[in-house]
């Protein structure tokens, strides 16, 4: 056993896709704080499943299967699509999770009759494209992962920066529009922040299940801790976790898709911190409850 | 200082879609004083308050802080929203909540630092919060969240201070600590201005009173302008006779 994982760490396909995994966990474990805690985890659904047109768009017109050029496509019709809930919810009583709703089917609907479209074009070399609906880190390239890193590094860098202005915003942003902080700038900000990082996790874990990348870790992280810088580090440590147990997993196990793999060790954690965290945890309240009632039955049969 | 204004609203008119909230709202506030605004349930009182921090655009009308100046910080206006407006759920602790105070005199980017920490501990240590400052702010009761709200107002050393509902849902002893807190800032020579609900307690608490319920009814000192003709006018029906005069009894 030991010598099996000694040859995996050691494998160069294994360090490069664990790498780029457990960024892929860092960055939506920063952004999904955020995403969460605005009540927006929809929008992670919406932005990735939104994206597929854009990434087959980039293709046929390019012809390209650069993950650079078909990112920017997925760029260009994830902001489209954000950007028209924004309208329907600023312009309409349509609420913004319908909102969401409809323009998540009416985008993915879009994108799956073009991708049957340009998968029945003649010599087309169309074959890689699947892999952005349910994922394919084993594909990751040194490439990939080096971008990983500088969109990482650029997002984190820019939550370090405008941490303040983000928890204002966060938590009470009409506040913060009183102390000359526009509301408006500061939404565009974290909204491109997410935005990029969901997209960045397309090629590893899909559209599909990108969103639970987004909003899982912050989940579980908010279980442990009342602080929100805690709650971000938390985030990211079991992204960056999950990212390498979902990849040690399926190079354990043959044909074990690794994208996936990872969406259920990150939900495996969310589970365990839902269930047993301390204070918040269910079995914490179960207890809580349970003495409580028992100290209110006390007082209660000494009174009588 | 008596004779200057410190809010100064000419002809607002706000609407939401197609519905007028405020119509044609002209009001001054002196300077130095502590004005109740006070009207029905949907009168547009949290909407003047909303309008007058520029949190609402209105349709028509001007507003001005002629003792502040155009060109001052933002936040030397500070707002005190109703505590149902955030949810106290949020991953922060009374002290973050207060130091969000800071903010706007710190301004982009910057950082808070060990002085406007200090600066926040009193304000929480004024509303008697200070052995609460690192307890997370759902696990505080209403009247103490309400506290924090009014620390974190407190520690913008605002000019002026608009309030909305600070009395809302809070016990006795709070009431007393906002009352106290509010009549020092008069006498620092702050401008307050308090959205408020409950007419039995306008006599003891404020120095001004402002009736809204779509117009100004009437706004002035509290002896010339809150009395019954003027509650009949605002309240409008009977629904208002027997608080006031379970207001009259408590005088």
């Amino acid at each position: 056993m030991i010598e099996t994982l000694t040859v995996i760490f050691q494998d160069y396909t294994f360090q490069i896709v664990a790498l780029g995994s457990a960024m892929l966990g860092v960055i939506s474990g920063v952004l999904g704080s955020f995403a969460v805690l605005r009540k927006q985890s929809l929008l992670g659904d919406c932005v990735s499943h939104s994206a597929l047109p854009g990434v087959v768009l980039a293709f046929l017109s390019t012809g390209e299967k650069n993950s650079v050029i078909l990112l920017l496509g997925a760029l260009a019709s994830g902001f489209l699509a954000a950007g028209f809930v924004t309208l329907i919810g600023r312009n309409s009583k349509v609420k913004s999770d319908a909102a969401q709703g409809i323009i998540l089917s009416v985008f993915f609907g879009l994108g799956m009759a073009l991708l049957t479209f340009s998968q029945n074009l003649p010599n087309a070399n169309q074959a890689g494209l699947k892999r952005f609906i349910y994922g394919q880190a084993s594909t990751m390239r040194r490439g990939d992962v080096f971008l990983m890193l500088i969109v990482g590094a650029v997002l984190i860098g820019t939550v370090v920066l405008l941490w303040k202005e983000f928890l204002l915003f966060t938590f009470d942003s009409a506040y913060g529009e009183t102390l000359g902080f526009r509301s408006a700038r500061i939404n565009a900000i974290l909204t491109f922040l997410i935005v990029c990082a969901i997209l960045i996790g397309l090629q590893t874990v899909g559209v599909v299940l990108m969103s639970a990348m987004l909003i899982t870790p912050a989940v579980a992280a908010r279980q442990w801790t009342d602080r929100l810088s805690w709650m971000v580090v938390l985030a990211a440590l079991f992204g960056a976790v999950a990212g390498v147990g979902g990849t040690l997993v399926s190079s354990l196990v043959p044909e074990m898709p690794t994208g996936p793999v990872i969406v259920v060790c990150i939900s495996a954690i969310a589970i365990f911190s839902v269930f047993f965290a301390p204070r918040r945890g269910i079995l914490a309240r179960l207890i809580e409850r349970a003495r409580f009632r028992k100290l209110l039955k006390a007082e209660i049969g000494g009174e009588s | 200082m008596k004779s200057e204004t410190a809010i100064v609203v000419e002809d607002l008119t706000v609407a939401y879609d197609v519905k007028p909230v405020l119509w044609d709202v002209d009001l001054d506030i002196p300077a130095g004083t502590l004005t109740a605004i006070i009207g029905p349930n949907g009168a547009g009182k949290t909407t003047l308050l909303k309008a007058i921090l520029g949190l609402v655009k209105p349709i028509s009308g001007s507003i001005e802080f002629p003792t502040v100046g155009k060109n001052a910080r933002k936040d030397l206006i500070a707002y005190v929203p109703q505590s149902g407006s955030v949810d106290w759920d949020f991953p922060v602790n009374a002290l973050d909540v207060v130091m969000m105070g800071r903010y706007g005199y710190l301004g982009w980017f910057r950082r808070p630092g060990k002085a406007d920490r200090a600066a926040a501990m009193e304000a929480l240590a004024a509303v008697g919060m200070e052995s609460f400052a690192l307890r997370q702010i759902d696990q505080l009761s209403g009247g103490q969240q309400q506290r924090v709200f009014l620390a974190r107002a407190l520690v913008q050393n605002a000019e002026i201070y608009l309030m909305d509902e600070p009395f809302k849902g809070v016990d006795a002893r709070t009431e007393k600590a906002i009352v106290a807190l509010l009549k020092g800032l008069k006498n620092d020579g702050k401008t307050v201005v308090v959205v408020h609900h409950d007419l039995q307690t306008v006599r003891g608490t404020f120095d001004r009173v402002a009736l809204i319920n779509l117009h100004v009814i009437d706004s002035g000192p509290i002896q010339t302008v809150f009395n019954e003709s003027n509650l009949a006018r605002t309240y409008g029906g009977k629904e208002f006779l027997a608080s006031a005069h379970k207001g009259e009894r408590h005088d």
